[in-house]
């Protein structure tokens, strides 16, 4: 670990001793802190808090003050504070979340921060499609990530913070303007937005809270199944099925291409879940409608990640090989428009 | 005047199986981060490889294909400019076969440089 690494966790640690006790109402003792994962602007640390005999396993989730210029990241993230309060509007109407604990103040100077609790359980697709101890898991993944996905689209929108409304054709008018920022021309997304925008459903009356990011690798399970709901920055609000049709791309069943609820299911049982849990009643139409369109969401978003590295707003060899990822989303795009809609 | 061999794609395959075979294990065992980081890097090694092979073959193609479909001349930039153009505005789309014949070998053509096992 380099000298400036030590000193940030120092910093970090005091800073979380202080907070914690302030949370707790008694003084807190941090152990174990490790960062876990994220860049430079938005980090992931992991640390226990031990309170008089309690031990409490807790994740900040933190951007440093100076990595939080708008445009340092995707900017149609949410900012900490706001994620907060998605989280905790979810938790209360009974999501499978971590529960949000408490928010550092400005004045504890990490930047926009959080706490929540850690909970069980591994995000990691290769070990959760393919590892002995998940096979009862994986049954029962596709139906919980049902009846999940229906508990987060039934939270009581005047419970949450002002959050951007994306209907269909916000979406299609985004993904067309993130085409333009870059330099090369792109035919098969141009012509998979077009596809889009002829079709396009109306747009819903009453939009619910929609996760934004909801797909294998973004949840945590363990040998019972899904713990955890995690990666909230995406949330806005829309089209519930737009989470369902994210959910199925293919890209997110890391090889599993026969089972399209995120590698674990079919569409038939997942929606079935998602109705009985008091989801509305799915237009498989409307599905496959979001279906391309998060295809096509997600290779564009690989072109955005290597245009960061490409623009010099980043260095990155990860972010740049990404770049070459997004041809995979093309072979499906060509592939589900001939599938008809 | 050509290089000596090896060519790039052998020069490229050498130097992608010394990582694999060699640095990797040894990262793995001191620097699991990093052992990481160079499977990204041995993947993209890979990827240049097979362009290096196949790329100037798959470009000639795709250029000759679009000079056909859009019966004009122009570099591969602007014939694709001129392509993505036309199916923003709606000018063609999908019912349009030569395009979708277009479109099925450039694509095939790229998805065999960048991740041949993808279906």
């Amino acid at each position: 670990m380099t000298v400036h690494a030590a000193t940030e966790a120092e910093q970090v640690s005091e800073v979380l001793a202080r907070a914690a006790g302030r949370h707790f109402g008694a003084t807190a003792r941090i152990e174990t802190l490790a960062r876990e994962s994220g860049g430079a602007s938005r980090q992931t640390w992991s640390f226990d808090a031990v309170v008089d005999a309690t031990r409490h396993e807790l994740i900040l989730r933190r951007d440093p003050p100076l990595a939080g210029r708008p445009g340092s990241e995707r900017s149609s993230s949410l900012d900490r504070p706001t994620e907060f309060r998605v989280l905790r509007a979810a938790f209360k109407a009974g999501v499978r979340a971590p529960e949000p604990l408490f928010e550092l103040t400005p004045q504890d100077g990490l930047g926009e921060a959080y706490v929540m609790r850690r909970m069980r359980g591994t995000a990691i697709a290769r070990k959760l499609l393919r590892d002995a101890p998940y096979a009862e898991a994986r049954r029962r993944i596709p139906l919980q990530l049902g009846e999940i996905v229906a508990r987060i689209h039934a939270t009581d929108t005047a419970t949450l913070p002002p959050l951007v409304t994306k209907q269909a054709a916000d979406q299609i008018a985004l993904l067309r303007g993130a085409l333009d920022q870059m330099a090369d021309p792109q035919p098969v997304f141009e012509l998979a937005l077009s596809w889009l925008d002829r079709r396009k459903p109306a747009p819903v009356e009453r939009p619910l809270l929609v996760h934004g990011d909801y797909r294998t690798g973004n949840y945590l399970a363990d040998e019972t199944g899904v713990t955890a709901i995690l990666d909230w920055e995406g949330a806005h609000l829309g089209d519930p099925v737009e989470d369902l049709g994210w959910l199925c791309v293919k890209s997110w069943r890391f090889g599993a291409v026969d089972k399209p609820a995120g590698g674990f299911g079919s569409r038939d049982e997942l929606w079935a879940a998602y109705e009985r849990a008091g989801g509305r009643k799915v237009d498989p139409a409307r599905a496959h409608w979001w279906e391309v369109l998060g295809t096509a969401r997600w290779g564009i978003i690989c072109h955005q990640q290597a245009w960061r590295h490409l623009s010099g707003a980043v260095k990155s060899m990860e972010l740049a090989s990404i770049g070459r990822r997004a041809v995979e989303t093309e072979v499906d795009l060509l592939q589900l428009l001939k599938a008809g809609g | 005047m050509p290089q000596d061999r090896p060519s790039a794609a052998e020069l490229l395959a050498a130097i992608a199986d010394f990582l694999r075979e060699e640095a990797i294990p040894a990262l793995d065992r001191s620097e699991p981060r990093l052992g990481f980081q160079m499977r990204v890097a041995v993947n993209s090694l890979a990827i240049l490889e097979r362009e290096a092979r196949l790329g100037p073959e798959a470009d000639r193609r795709e250029h000759e294909r679009l000079q056909t479909l859009l019966s004009r001349d122009g570099t591969l930039g602007e014939l694709n400019r001129a392509l993505a153009q036309e199916l923003r505005t709606g000018q063609r789309d999908e019912r349009d076969a030569a395009l979708m014949a277009h479109l099925d070998a450039t694509i095939a053509d790229k998805i065999a440089i960048a991740n041949p096992k993808w279906r």
